[in-house]
């Protein structure tokens, strides 16, 4: 499993980058291997409103729909139209694969750090 | 197989019509540039093309098809015949009521015999499959409180066993759902329920016996938690032949149910439809149901609307000729028939699972109804084959595969219905060939893994259909 | 009584010892006694000899007319024997959805190619696997267009009121607001339509011909629609897509309608066929089953249900829709219909329709019954006039004809198909003279 130790991670599975302002949100390794081969995103439109814990998203396999959660309140800026043509970016490059932008931050959830993510990540494979 | 489009060739044609006999004259308005790119085949070879098709389609009168919740039995060929009768199919659906009075017939003493059949007071024909009728069923709900005033009901309860329809049709009334989690014996948990329900409980949708093949035993508690809540009770039909003729929704204290007629009374499913999803009601609701209401005495009988109706759930009195096959079956099994079927859906439930439980584990392995369901759980966990793995491997048996990863509740489902229509000698051979995929699991799972082996076709790839979808023939100047 | 089960009561006997159960009753042991019901209340059962009977009986009660100029959502067309033949194969007719690929590729192919050929109608990207009917078609395909600023439907007064009906009621499960366009001079009023139209119309739905059979000015309200950011949903009926422009060289987003006059009998209103079809942009949205081409693991062709994550067995309290079953049959039957017809036949059929349609407009208006709207027509029309529709229509019953609709008691809605034959249109001509005589 690969965790990069430039980002943050929340309990359900999306990893967090800031820089220059904005937030950067997508999901972890963890998540899309979970998921398996990824057909199609649903993603919001750039304005929409973040809230913690609310779901902004979703991503479809072949028989299942899972939705992708906020780890900030905020406002979407920038939407990565280009998974919606290669969904399977998100299986192959997971931290590449950025789904949003967000502005305006007002709140943001606590967050994981790689290490604590890690072992996060393994009680719950554990659990299974 | 060819596609259609690859057969034939320009000019040929089928020899339909006669020519015109009066002047031609095209309407006045802008025409299409191009034809169609339709076949054009001789009648020899639409013929060969469609039973090639045909020869690739498995149907429940080829041989067995345990498909749970899906009520796969024997289509009687009787049935067929009526339904292709020309004094119904050549009637138009608007004609005046004193012109059909063989049609209204039909639809009355269909209504009479599905509300004693189910202890309802009203049925509309008008929905065209389950969905359709439980849409109808909660806009019946929505009516009855609507009308009282009773704005505050915004939320429907669906157990999370329930068919995905359920929670669908929900939302499509504008309801909120609420999941309610079963408990560990798979039937609604009662504590739960009481939690769930308040004053914003529009009601209760629930399959019973439920899709874990179980009869909720708690029923009258359950229907007197949600009425004294304020809300209604909606029974999903899908699993009717489980009871039918021992015991009714409208004693458990239900106000709506809906049927399917392409289940419990055996018309055809034609490959995914026309169905036919009629919606009984008690008394109180029957002033809200669409479309019309056949009334009046016999020689005499009107369509007329009902009071309150809400409207129309498609057009005309629904699928009429599917009807006409679900009265024949009606007619000919009568009082002493109904009983017998869900005797022996049951017992032949009963008696697969008695001999299968040794080597499949079951979700639940007693008091089960019309099906069972096997979990393959353990075997996946172990790294051994999946209900995946064990359903394409009947496939090479020439049998068609139970319900697979249904009910949700269950890991690695495999929902097992034999239905009534099936003799001891089917199940035995089926029991044996489980038995023999279940040894050669053990033995050599990768072999299982790599099944079909003998089907037309291997596994397809979903996840590239998924991905770039091609829905339609690309004709030889497109590519993709 | 008739029986459907197989075992005899001594295998019952046996299977129930073997399943551990001492009775019938130990099988029900979970439902309450107090809900248990001793006997149905229904008459005894019936030797399928005895059932045929009643069952003919019944439908001898009904009239089938030998000559039929009533439209109006349901139309009388001939039906090729082929059609019939192929469709009532067995392997067709008792399939459930196609769930395992392996052993449902006839099934499959039968549908991906119907699919290709609504979208050759339609002149359309994508078409689903079939909804129940017309009427629904429409109100799946209005709530398609509803979107979180546009959430108005806005609905032609000039179509079929049953359509209409069906799409309120589907409106009113979400309480979407719908507002109806007033007609004039039977057609779409492009002033009521331009009033209406704002930032928040979903869409417009408008039939092509509508109601009345009139053929509206498609391109003046596609660019009105269009301008105002809204949907275009065009109801059609199939047939006059063998010679009328598509609905997709409109600009329409969305094209939907009653497939049964591709070789469904009228059968008092059902089973029917609802198409729909629709833009690359919208595939997603579709509701329903569609059938997808793909390979297997050898790399052989393959067609599978797709894009099934859109639909309710998966996405269940957020899915667009609760249609999970479509009307197979009918769309194998529409599919064979095309197919026998080719594209020659179906422009034939329209041709023919239109036509005799037009012979008969002539032929009422010389009997004294004036066509009420000097529009373009495809095969529908109506005549309005001082004689009482119900006389007219009573005396053409006499004969073994079944007249057109009658909207009231001055106008009636007549339709012409390739059925009607120039001597019954002389005929009903006749018989109107006499009675207004």
């Amino acid at each position: 499993m690969n965790t990069p130790g430039n980002l943050k991670y929340s309990k359900t599975h999306e990893w967090v980058k800031t820089e220059g302002g904005l937030t950067e949100i997508g999901i972890t390794d963890f998540a899309q291997d979970a998921l398996g081969d990824l057909v199609f995103v649903n993603l919001p439109e750039a304005g929409d409103t973040l809230s913690v814990g609310e779901a902004f998203a979703d991503v479809e396999s072949v028989k299942a729909v899972s939705d992708i959660y906020s780890p900030v309140s905020g406002t979407v800026a920038e939407v990565n139209d280009s998974l919606l043509d290669s969904p399977e970016s998100i299986n192959s490059d997971p931290y590449g694969a950025w789904f949003i932008r967000a502005s305006d931050v007002t709140a943001t959830e606590d967050l994981m750090d790689a290490e604590a993510y890690e072992a996060f990540c393994e009680e719950e494979a554990a659990k299974e | 197989m060819k596609t259609v489009f690859e057969w034939g060739a320009p000019g040929r044609r089928c020899t339909i019509l006669p020519a015109l006999d009066v002047e031609e004259q095209l309407p006045e308005a802008p025409l299409r540039d191009a034809a169609p790119r339709l076949p054009e085949m001789s009648e020899t070879e639409v013929s060969r093309h469609y039973t090639e098709l045909a020869g690739q389609v498995f149907g429940v009168n080829n041989g067995f098809y345990p498909l749970g919740s899906c009520t796969m039995k024997y289509n009687p060929s009787v049935n067929e015949e009526m339904a292709r009768l020309p004094g119904f199919t050549g009637v138009h659906p608007l004609q005046e009521d004193e012109t059909v009075q063989g049609c209204l017939s039909v639809l009355r003493t269909a209504e009479e015999y599905l509300c004693e059949v189910t202890g309802m007071d009203a049925v509309t024909f008008q929905p065209a499959a389950g969905a359709h009728g439980e849409f109808t069923g909660l806009l019946l709900i929505k009516s009855y409180h609507t009308e009282r005033g009773d704005l505050k009901r915004t939320k429907m309860i669906v157990p999370d066993s329930a068919h995905g329809t359920n929670p669908a049709t929900a939302t499509m009334c504008g309801y909120d759902v609420v999941n309610l989690a079963s408990g560990a014996d798979g039937l609604v948990d009662l504590e739960a329920l009481r939690a769930a329900v308040g004053e914003d409980t529009a009601g209760l949708m629930l399959t019973n016996p439920n899709t874990c093949g179980l009869f909720e035993k708690d029923i009258l508690e359950i229907t007197k938690i949600i009425h004294e809540a304020g809300g209604l009770v909606y029974y999903d039909g899908a699993n009717l032949n489980g009871i039918i003729g021992v015991a009714r929704p409208g004693d458990m204290g239900f106000d709506c149910v809906h049927m399917n007629l392409h289940k419990t009374f055996s018309t055809p499913h034609g490959g995914g439809g026309p169905g036919s999803g009629p919606v009984g009601c008690k008394e109180f609701l029957a002033k809200y149901l669409p479309g019309h209401r056949v009334t009046g005495d016999t020689g005499a009988l009107r369509r007329e609307r009902a009071e309150q109706c809400l409207g129309d759930m498609r057009a005309f009195d629904g699928n009429f000729l599917v009807v006409v096959r679900a009265l024949t079956y009606l007619l000919m099994l009568g009082k002493e028939g109904l009983p017998e079927i869900s005797k022996n859906a049951v017992l032949n439930a009963n008696y697969m699972m008695s001999q299968l439980k040794d080597v499949y584990p079951m979700a639940f392995d007693d008091n089960v109804y019309h099906e069972f369901v096997i979990t393959m759980e353990q075997s996946v966990k172990r790294g051994g084959v999946s209900a995946m793995d064990i359903a394409k491997t009947l496939l090479d048996h020439g049998m068609h595969p139970p319900t697979m990863y249904f009910p949700l509740i269950v890991h690695e489902a495999l929902m097992v219905e034999p239905t009534e229509t099936e003799s001891k000698e089917t199940l035995d051979e089926v029991i044996r060939v489980m038995k023999e995929i279940h040894e050669e699991a053990q033995r050599d799972p990768e072999s299982i893994k790599a099944s079909p082996k003998k089907a037309p076709i291997g596994r397809p790839d979903e996840v590239t259909a998924a991905r770039n979808p091609i829905i339609r023939y690309r004709f030889g100047e497109e590519t993709n | 009584m008739g029986t459907f089960v197989v075992n005899t009561e001594q295998e019952q006997k046996q299977m129930l010892a073997a399943a551990g159960k001492s009775s019938f009753d130990a099988l029900f042991a979970t439902v309450p006694d107090s809900v248990k019901i001793d006997h149905l209340n229904l008459p005894e059962g019936m030797s399928e000899l005895e059932t045929a009977a009643r069952m003919e009986g019944m439908a001898a009660q009904n009239t089938v007319y030998r000559q039929i100029f009533r439209g109006a959502g349901a139309y009388h067309h001939y039906i090729p024997a082929v059609v019939k033949r192929v469709t009532g194969k067995e392997e067709f007719l008792t399939a459930y959805t196609p769930y395992q690929a392996e052993i449902s590729q006839g099934v499959l192919q039968s549908i991906f190619e119907y699919q290709t050929m609504i979208c050759e109608l339609t002149g359309l990207d994508c078409a689903n696997a079939s909804v129940y009917d017309g009427a629904t078609a429409a109100a799946e395909a209005v709530k398609m267009c509803v979107e979180k600023k546009r959430t108005k439907i806005l609905v032609a007064q000039t179509a079929q009121p049953e359509t209409v009906s069906v799409i309120r009621t589907y409106a009113f499960g979400k309480d979407d607001p719908v507002q109806m366009i007033a007609e004039k001079d039977g057609v779409l009023d492009p002033e009521a339509l331009k009033a209406a139209l704002a930032e928040d119309s979903a869409c417009l739905f408008v039939q092509q011909p509508n109601y009345y059979g009139n053929l509206e000015d498609m391109d003046a309200i596609a660019a009105m629609v269009k301008e105002a950011g809204a949907k275009l949903v065009m109801g059609c009926n199939p047939v006059s897509l063998g010679l009328l422009k598509t609905p997709g060289a409109y600009g329409a987003d969305i094209a939907c309608g009653e497939g049964q006059p591709l070789g469904l009998p009228l059968g008092f209103g059902g089973p029917y066929l609802g198409f729909m079809a629709c833009t690359e942009k919208m595939m997603r949205k579709l509701p329903g089953r569609i059938i997808g081409e793909t390979k297997d693991h050898d790399g052989n062709k393959a067609y599978v249900l797709t894009l099934q994550a859109r639909e309710q067995h998966i996405r269940r309290e957020k899915a667009g829709s609760n249609i999970c079953s479509n009307e197979a049959l009918c769309a194998l039957t529409a599919a064979v219909y095309l197919s026998a017809m080719g594209p020659e036949g179906l422009k034939e059929v329209a041709k023919q329709c239109s036509s005799k349609a037009h012979y008969l407009q002539k032929v009422l208006a010389e009997a004294g019954l004036q066509a009420r709207d000097a529009k373009p027509f495809f095969h529908e029309f109506v005549t309005v006039s001082e004689t009482p529709s119900s006389k007219i229509l009573e005396a053409l019953r006499e004969k073994g004809i079944l007249g057109g609709l009658p909207l009231n008691e001055k106008e009636i809605l007549w339709c012409a198909t390739e059925l009607n034959t120039r001597q019954a249109m002389d005929e009903v001509a006749e018989i109107v003279k006499e009675v207004r005589a």
